[in-house]
């Protein structure tokens, strides 16, 4: 690996972890905005034009808070748990491609901080690690809410983790492959041989399926159970305070992100846009996919807080019947259904 | 048992069908709804620059009225006090001196008159009461304050501003 390549994917990598935090922070200022939109509001208007600076007041609130660590609670623990779950939310969006490749006179830069060829795998590895962040945080606080978020959000993102990868799998068998690179590169454009190219019309099924356990995954209306305001008083991050309570929160916001991301990509042809082979230029191709895989993750996020106000809250035997009774048979069903369609076909 | 009103309705609860057990239509609908708020208008009104109109017969705070040549009208006959239900007001009274007849319509005044605005329920009864109609609760809402003692408004606050020459 040259020099130049090794800075280049430097900058890569601080531009995408600037953008996801970026947009993990405005993710909280569009929650409170688009919740007022919901309900006939206004939302936050008085910090700033349209209350712009208002993430910025919260951070600077969070920092300024007093640090409280509870004395029967394990230290280490207690600090552990809240970086892990920042920790694994950030380093989701490194296998993402975020566009084709750019050409700058010799160089060649490639939008994505790494391709590896089980880059499906990464992000789920990556996904199930995040739940320890919450485990180990409430367990680490001692107090029997905090206990009970952390043991429903276990129980909840492993049940819904085993349909996330039987959906995948129904994907799987029509990619072909576990790169993310290859699976955006497959979807090209927007109707090929008769047929839409994105995986969406060929999974719709999977995409249903997908969607809803991603919403598990990252703890959102309606399968919030684990931070339960009106239950558990906070769940897991009870007695968190400060900037740890905020790094849960944030890590929240980009675990959004990143699933969005996914989803865009997998399922709705990544950076990939209708007529783009009419575009001659592939440097004016790739920045305008750029564009069209941000405004997809944005769609996928105002999708996430829209249903948010829509849907109230799951009862805990209600979560559990819809992933092991509905959600598990219903992929199984649609890996079925795939193969003997792929198999028909080909 | 047989309802005496007939008003009486037994309602049915059937099971739901697969239709409604599949839960997915249920939610879009419910997206639809929440879809249309997004789009109202907020009913928010954003108080401080704005103010709600207030209705034709607010009471809000009281004033002490002037006549036509700027003198006012409060004779300290002290109905208002006798009549307010809250007791919340207190005068007291002095006799007009030589060369004030431009200050006080009467020959007596209130030299004090106190209303306890955290006393006073703005029943418009003083108003009522008022033979001279020197008393009208036309003002604006009482404003919030911090000690006790500032609600307590005498005349420097109540007076109505003298008229312009």
């Amino acid at each position: 690996m040259e020099l130049t390549d090794i800075i280049v994917k430097v900058i890569l990598i601080v531009i995408v972890f600037a953008i996801s935090l970026v947009i993990a922070m405005y993710s909280t200022y569009a929650e409170r905005k688009i919740a007022a939109f919901f309900q006939d509001r206004v939302g936050p208007n008085r910090a700033g034009p349209f209350g712009m600076l208002q993430p910025l007041a919260d951070g600077a609130k969070m920092f300024l808070k007093e640090e409280i660590i509870p004395t029967r609670a394990s230290g280490l623990l207690f600090i552990v748990g809240p970086s892990l779950a920042i920790l694994t939310a950030c380093i989701g969006s490194a296998v993402i491609p975020w566009g084709q490749k750019l050409t700058i006179g010799s160089t060649i830069i490639d939008l994505q901080v790494t391709d590896i060829n089980v880059g499906i795998l990464y992000i789920f590895g990556v996904v199930s690690l995040g739940v320890y962040g919450i485990m180990i945080g409430g367990w680490a606080s001692n107090n029997k809410y905090s206990l009970l978020g952390a043991i429903r959000a276990a129980s909840q993102n492993i049940s819904y983790e085993i349909s996330m990868g039987l959906s995948i799998i129904a994907l799987l068998l029509v990619t072909g492959s576990l790169s993310l690179r290859e699976i955006a590169e497959q979807q090209h454009g927007f109707w090929h041989d008769g047929w839409f190219t994105w995986n969406f019309f060929k999974q719709p099924l999977g995409f249903l399926i997908f969607i809803v356990c991603a919403f598990a995954e990252t703890n959102r209306t309606p399968f919030d159970l684990p931070e339960c305001e009106t239950e558990l008083v906070g769940g897991y991050h009870t007695e968190y305070s400060s900037m740890k309570l905020g790094f849960y929160l944030f890590a929240e916001y980009i675990n959004m992100f990143v699933s969005s991301a996914v989803m865009a990509t997998l399922y709705f042809g990544g950076y990939n846009f209708p007529f783009m082979e009419l575009i001659d230029s592939p440097n004016l191709v790739t920045i305008i996919g750029v564009v069209v895989l941000f405004a997809k993750i944005f769609a996928f996020i105002f999708f996430f807080m829209w249903i948010r106000w829509t849907i109230p809250r799951f009862r805990y035997d209600q979560l559990m019947n819809l992933g092991w009774k509905t959600l598990i048979p219903l992929a199984i069903a649609n890996i079925v259904i795939t193969g003997i369609v792929i198999t028909l076909l080909n | 048992m047989e309802s005496l009103s007939n008003k009486k309705k037994v309602l049915e609860v059937k099971p739901l069908n697969i239709w409604e057990r599949a839960y997915l239509p249920a939610i879009f609908k419910g997206l639809a709804i929440t879809m249309k708020h997004f789009f109202k208008k907020p009913v928010t009104i954003k108080y401080p620059e704005q103010k709600r109109e207030f209705s034709e017969n607010f009471r809000g705070m009281h004033s002490l009225k002037r006549d036509e040549h700027g003198r006012e009208r409060c004779t300290a006959c002290g109905l208002c006090a006798l009549s307010c239900p809250a007791e919340a007001i207190t005068m007291t009274a002095a006799e007009r001196q030589k060369g004030e007849e431009n200050l006080y319509r009467e020959e007596k005044y209130a030299a004090v008159y106190e209303i306890n605005m955290l006393r006073c329920i703005f029943c418009g009864l003083c108003e009522e009461a008022c033979p001279k109609e020197a008393i009208y609760l036309d003002g604006d809402i009482v404003p919030a304050d911090y000690l006790r003692k500032d609600f307590i408004y005498g005349k420097d606050k109540l007076v109505e501003a003298p008229l312009n020459q």
